[in-house]
Parts: structure tokens; sequence; C-alpha cells
């Protein structure tokens, strides 16, 4: 570097990474637009409580043996009739602090669309990859599967899966792996889009000349796939993936509140719902509405936050 | 999401509805859960013989206040010349839906199969050795020893047709818990005010008035077509009814009492029922499997269940599941039925105590095991199990709760698949018999069959069997009290509570609340 020639200003000081970061285009576009940053900052606090929900929760709603019955139905704010105590958005019909179980609600609800998505996504990639690599009869053979999931709605398939998992797990550790089989059966019926979305970008891409000099210098398929083309064909994976996150939080609210998701002891924002439903006629509302506004706060920001993240990796958009 | 959408919708547009208009003489009913099969002898239970009430009928019946009444016999008397026999004498003219004739041969045949061994009524047909026929319009009972209550035992047990039931192959009562399905399950010939017009199970039952029934000029019989669509949500039933979807509902939530009763047009009747829910736990097994323990059942140690029973804080439940529509209950027998005390009925929660009850049996760090639970069957049921979750940690138990719809949770008792469940019983014959026989009886012949406990005392099975020919009525109660001295000793039941009925119906539907949960349509007036 010493020997070229110097210009008149000094070059300014090296920015540093975070710099870059701060100024590179993505992050340009997302401190302009201010839906993007509250549904950032929504999320973020939502992730934060429910992973440190035993922290900050006065109550564990999962543990039968701390529930006082009497204090069931105390409005918000108010003391309980029999007993007393006062709870912040109220208890259901069992005496759990509502606030408390929308925390350790949401623990569930993320941990199941976090998770849902990530099998989701880890089985379309790879199929994806696949198919539109090789290309041939294992392309036709993962499409048309794909296909035929298409024609069910993803919810039915979920509960069929979910419904044969229940089925041939023993019955005392039927509680235990409720959260995994929802995860299961959510990812199950989640994957074709990502299959899709990849193969049509490996389409494309397999064409390039990187590609064809990858494997001139003699690169296996393999490699070739995970080294030179996924990182290509990440950015509409990764838009996918946040809307799919959003629609696995709905899938298991709407498996618990159909009643075959989480356990009735271990209630999830769905179940919360499910429960709070059948008190609104008698004026009961804090059972319902709170955990469904929790529900539609968390679902609109992360869909927001993949509808800008859609918008600012496009560059046609640009 | 779209579910919850739909349901908050449909729930918003009911709250601003106008009040219900009942159409002139459709009745819409709606219930939580349908009945389970056609074939009146299949299932001893509440929704199905509902059903078949107004289908079938049986030779006498309650009608609403609980009183006896003649169906299809006039009347009946034990016989001047032989104490072990009844006679009852048959309604002329009566003819079944298809037209053919009704006489005696018919209920020879339907008594002789409801006494097969895939019935579900054969317990009430325990002290019956013979049913005969002397003439068309006379069928006599020959009991084993003399039986003073055997009429209150026929008020559920429906008569079908003899050649209908051959032409379709249905002499054999269908086998519900084996899965059997049959052509007298899903199609209907009686003598009853309604013919059944179509069913889709679980979804829609229509059913229209029978022009030749014989009692067209003694009853009201207002209703010319019953549309009768069960709706497990609860929300949604009452929903369906506050919008005019529906004229009545059985199983209102207790929650929306308040709210259907100040909604123009619509009344709440209430009445006591004649039923208790209670919980059972298999004790008779060496190990069940649905539990922590390995190599030993502690259902079986009597302090165990003793401690459960001490736990459970019965006023709790009324307070808050029930909000006040129960009666807290210490024994599995309603205070209608003949055998009930009031000291016997007394509860009290003592969780300290249970607490060392554990301890002492052993069990002071607690155990787990699965509790199965209807959802769509009792009043709250769902609710109470959940509560009980709660209770039974407070005494180290870690209950995991199975709530599941009915038409799965039945067979799971019938098939004794399940080791820790609730179950709500009627007693139709207003005696504590009736209770022992299914309930209490061990498991074998034609007694105990809705005994899942497992528990088993040939001495207590002696006294059960004794009372079915004891003609002493002092000695025979005698005996009701010695045998639930034993029950109670044992806590082979844990009883929560017996129910309060509460029917949700637009104002202009004349009906009185039957304790038994059975409305009978033909007495239904609308003004």
């Amino acid at each position: 570097m010493a020997d070229l020639p110097r210009t008149g200003t000094p070059a300014p000081a090296a920015p540093g990474r975070l710099r870059k970061a701060w100024d590179s285009d993505i992050v340009w576009s997302f401190r302009h637009a201010p839906v993007a940053v509250v549904s950032l900052v929504v999320v973020t606090l939502m992730v934060l409580a429910a992973v440190f929900a035993p922290l900050i929760a006065p109550y564990d709603p999962f543990d039968p043996g701390t529930l006082n019955l009497m204090n069931g139905f105390t409005p918000p704010m108010e003391p309980n009739a029999f007993t007393g105590d006062t709870f912040w958005l109220g208890t259901d019909d069992q005496g759990r602090d509502v606030f408390s179980t929308i925390l350790f609600g949401l623990r569930i609800s993320l941990f199941v669309g976090f998770m849902a998505v990530a099998l989701a996504m880890v089985l379309g990639i790879t199929l994806g990859l696949l198919a539109g690599y090789l290309g041939g009869w294992v392309d036709t053979i993962i499409m048309r599967v794909a296909d035929v999931q298409l024609t069910f709605p993803a919810i039915l398939v979920a509960m069929l899966i979910f419904g044969v998992a229940k089925g041939i797990t023993p019955p005392e550790l039927r509680n235990e792996v409720a959260i995994w089989v929802l995860i299961l059966a959510i990812g199950l019926s989640d994957w074709v889009q990502f299959a899709r979305v990849v193969r049509g970008a490996t389409l494309v891409e397999k064409s390039r000349d990187y590609v064809a000099a990858a494997r001139l210098i003699g690169r296996g398929s393999g490699a070739i796939m995970l080294r030179h083309i996924l990182p290509n064909v990440l950015s509409p994976v990764l838009v996918i993936a946040t809307i799919s996150l959003a629609l696995a939080i709905i899938a298991e609210a709407t498996l618990s509140f159909l009643g075959i998701g989480a356990p009735p002891t271990q209630p999830s924002l769905g179940t919360l719902i499910r429960i709070g439903q059948g008190f609104l006629f008698s004026g009961e509302w804090w059972i319902l509405l709170f955990p469904a506004a929790t529900l539609l706060a968390l679902a609109l920001a992360v869909n927001l936050l993949g509808d800008w993240l859609r918008d600012a990796l496009n560059p046609r958009l640009r | 999401m779209t579910r919850t959408t739909g349901l908050l919708t449909a729930t918003l547009l009911a709250t601003t509805a106008m009040a219900p208009f009942a159409q002139a003489e459709t009745l819409r009913w709606a219930r939580a859960g349908d009945s389970l099969t056609l074939d009146p002898h299949a299932q001893n239970e509440g929704p199905t013989h509902t059903i078949a009430h107004q289908i079938y009928e049986p030779l006498l019946i309650r009608d609403m206040t609980g009183a006896f009444e003649p169906a299809l016999a006039t009347d009946w008397a034990p016989s001047p010349d032989d104490p072990n026999v009844w006679v009852f004498n048959l309604r002329e003219g009566v003819t079944f839906h298809d037209g053919a004739a009704f006489d005696a041969s018919d209920v020879v045949f339907s008594i002789e199969r409801a006494q097969t061994e895939d019935s579900d009524m054969k317990e009430l047909l325990t002290s019956i050795v013979e049913v005969r026929a002397p003439d068309p319009l006379t069928v006599e009972f020959v009991t084993d020893g003399p039986n003073p209550i055997l009429p209150s035992n026929l008020t559920n047990l429906f008569i079908i047709d003899e050649d209908w039931a051959r032409a379709n192959d249905a002499v054999e009562v269908q086998d519900y818990e084996g899965g059997e399905e049959t052509f007298a399950a899903r199609n209907a010939n009686g003598t009853g005010p309604y013919v059944l017009n179509s069913r889709e199970p679980d979804v829609r039952t229509v059913m229209t008035r029978f022009e030749e029934y014989w009692g067209m000029d003694q009853f009201p019989l207002d209703v010319t077509e019953i549309v009768y669509t069960p709706i497990q949500n609860a929300a949604t039933r009452v929903a369906a009814l506050l919008s005019g979807e529906v004229d009545i509902i059985q199983d209102m939530p207790v929650q929306d009492l308040g709210r259907v009763a100040g909604t123009d047009g619509l009344d709440v009747r209430t009445a006591p029922q004649n039923r208790t829910i209670f919980f059972g736990m298999n004790m008779g097994a060496a190990d069940i499997e649905t539990d922590s323990v390995e190599g030993a059942n502690p259902f079986a140690d009597a302090r165990v269940r003793q401690a459960m029973n001490m736990a459970i804080n019965r006023d709790a439940i009324k307070q808050v599941v029930m909000r006040g529509q129960s009666q807290p209950a210490g024994m599995i027998a309603p205070p209608f039925v003949n055998g009930w005390t009031a000291e016997l009925d007394a509860t009290s929660t003592d969780v300290a105590a249970a607490k060392a009850l554990m301890e002492e049996a052993g069990y002071g760090d607690g155990f787990s095991v699965q509790l199965d639970c209807p959802n769509d069957r009792y009043i709250n049921d769902e609710g109470i199990c959940q509560a009980v979750v709660g209770m039974m940690a407070q005494i180290g138990v870690t209950v995991n709760l199975e709530a599941m719809p009915k038409a799965q949770f039945f067979p799971l008792i019938s098939n004794r698949t399940t080791n820790f469940y609730m179950l709500g019983w009627g007693v139709p014959t207003y005696d504590s018999e009736y209770i022992f026989n299914f309930l209490v009886h061990s498991a074998e012949g034609d007694r105990g069959s809705w005994n899942a406990t497992g528990y088993s005392n040939p001495e207590l099975d002696a006294m059960i069997q004794s009372l079915a020919s004891e003609t002493d009525l002092d000695a025979r109660n005698d005996t009701i009290a010695a045998i639930w001295e034993v029950v109670q000793a044992e806590t082979i039941y844990l009883p929560i509570h017996h129910q309060v009925l509460n029917w949700g119906v637009a104002s202009n539907v004349a009906i009185e609340v039957d304790p038994e949960d059975q409305p009978k349509i033909k007495y239904i007036a609308l003004n």
C-alpha cells in the first residue's frame, strides 16, 4: 500500500465493521422504515419476555400445585372476592394469573414457531437444492410430493401428523412430547414453500458461469450446492422464513385453539384464547382479550418485518 | 386464525341479535353431544336414551316430574297368584312407524334382546328369569324371587319390532365397544311420537311427528318436526340460542345463565338433576401403566384414595367452576335416590391430613398418573378435571390430563383402558340398587359393566344380589345402608357434586325440566 500515490486529502479513518454495517443498504433502508423499527422492537421485547418469563412472571402457571381455584375469574387490577389477591391482568377459570400465563404461553408459541420454521427450512432447502441441482427423476419426485401436499391446507396436514404422532407416543410421555409433536407437525406442513423457492433459484444459479467453473475444477455436487449455490439463494429464503414464522405461530395457536395442541395444563396463547372465548357472554373479557392482543401484536410485527425484508432485499424495488 | 375470527364475528353478531323467533312447529334443539347409537339397547347413556325416547317407547316412562306414566303398557301389577310374577297389560291398537302392529311378542323379543351379552341394559334385568306372553296384549315377567321395584327398571327399556329386527339383521345388540356398525344403529323403527327422518351422526338428526301415534289426543304434541344438532362448543351453543338459531339448549354453560335469562324471549329453566359426578380409579390391577410407580398400583392402597378424596375442595369447584350451580357430594347417589343420607353426603377438605395419609402410604414424594376426562358430556367436565389436577398437585400427585370427546372417552371405560377417569351417573330407578349393580358389584356376569375400578368384594356382591329379591322393604333398606357404609369406607369413588340442570329455552316453548335431563318432546306445547 505504501507506494500507492496518495491523494491530497487524508483518507478518513478506516470505518469500523459496525460503521460499515450501519451504512449498508439494508440497515439504511431499515433505519428509514419506522414500521420495521417498531416491529423489531415489539418482536425483540416479546422474545426477551418469553426467554426471561420465569424471572419476570409473578406466578408459575404451569405448576398446578401453586394454583388456588378460588382465585378464578378475578378481574384485572381488582382484588378477588374470596382471597383478596390482586392480579394485573386478572385470572382465568382455574385461578391462573393471565399475565404470567401469557408470558409462559409466549414461550411455547415462539419456541414452537422458531423450531418449526427451522425444521421446515432445513427440510425445504435440502430438498429444493437437490431437486433444482440434480433435476431429472429426483426433481420430479420431490416436486410431485410437494404438489400433493400443497393441495391440502397446511393446518389439515399438521392435524394429521399431530394425530398420528399422538397415537404412537406412549400415554405417559404424551404431555412431555406434545410440544415436539407440534413442532414436527407444523414444520412438516410448511417445508414446501422453501423447497419451491430454493428449487427455482437453484435452477437459475445452476446455469451461471461460476457454477460451471466450480464444476470444471472438479468440485463435487454436494460442495457446489452448499458452498456456491446456497449462499446465493438465501435472501428469498430469509423472507419466507420470516413470514413462515408468523404463520407457524398462528398455526400453533390454531391447533391449541382447537384443543389438540399444547396440553391443557400448559396453556399456550391459543389455549388461552379457547378458554377465554367460553366466557365472552358472561363478561369475563380479560381471559380472551389479553392473550388475543398479544398473539395479534406478535403475528403482526413478525409479518411486517417480513414484508419490509422482502422489499429491502428485492433489487427491483430499490 | 380464520376459525378464531369466525367465532368472534359469530359471537359479536349474536350479541347484537334480536330476540329469537321460534318457527311455528319445528323445534330446533341443541346440546353438547350426540346420541352414541340408535340401537336402544347398545348404550345405557343419557343423550342416547333422550333421542331414543322420541322414537321408541318403553312399557312405562317417567313424566317430566319423575312420576310413572303408562306408555306401551296401560297398567301393571304383581300377579295375585304368584309374588314372583309381574303382569303388564299392553296398549291396544299401537303400530310401529313402518305400519306393523305392536303386540306382546315384540315385548318378549325386546326384553330378551336387552338381556344378551352385548346389551348395555342387562344390569337392569338381572332379576328377570323369564318373560312370557300368555296372550297378545299381556306380558308376564317372572323374577328370581319377588322384585317390588321391577317397573322402575323398565323406564328406559325400549321396545323394538321383532319382525323388523329379524328382517334387518338386528336381532343381536350392536357391539358398541367393539366398534360394530349395524342396521339398527343407523336406523330406527319404534312406536314413539316421532319418526326418524334423517340422521348424520354428530351433525344433525331430523324427526317428524308420527301421525298414527296412539297418544295423538293425549299429549300436546305441538312440535311437528324436531331438528337436533349437537353443538360441542359451549359459547357457540349459547350464541345459537341467543341468535334464535335454536329454540332449546341443554348443557347450558353456567357462566351464561345470567345473560340468557336477561334476554327478551328466552328463559332459563332450572331443576336439581338426578345425576352425580365423580372420579373412579383402577384399584384392582397389580400395576397400572399410566402412572410413574413401577411394580405397584398406588390406587390399590385405600389410604391413597382417601387422601385424594380429602384433597378435593368441592366448595371451590362449586363456587368457581360451577358458579354455584351444583351441590357438593360426599356420596355418588343424588338426593332423589332411596339410600341417600345427608350424613354420607357431607363433604370436607383437609389437605394437611391428606398429605399425612400419603406419607403413611409411602407416597410422601407423590407420583404421577394420567386422568381421562370427557369434554362434551357433563357440565364443565374439563374445567372440573383441571381444577382437580391442581388439588391433586397439592398432595404431590401429578396428574396428566387427557380431555377428549365422549365418543372417544366412554370406550376407555367399557374396555377398561383407563386407570383414572371422570364419570357421571344418573339413577332412573331412583333406587341405590341401580348404582350398586352398575358401579359397585364386581365386573362379572350381568353386573358391574360400568365398574372400571376393578373393585371386587364377594361379600358385598352377595349383599347387592340379595337386593333384587328382598321383599321386606325395611330389611332391604338396611342392606342398602350397609353397602353404602362399605362403599364410603373403601373410598371406591371420589364424589364431586350432584348436577343442577339448566336449560335455555325460547319463552314460547312450554316444557318442564326433567330431572333426568331427558326432554320428551311430546309434552311440549308451543304458545
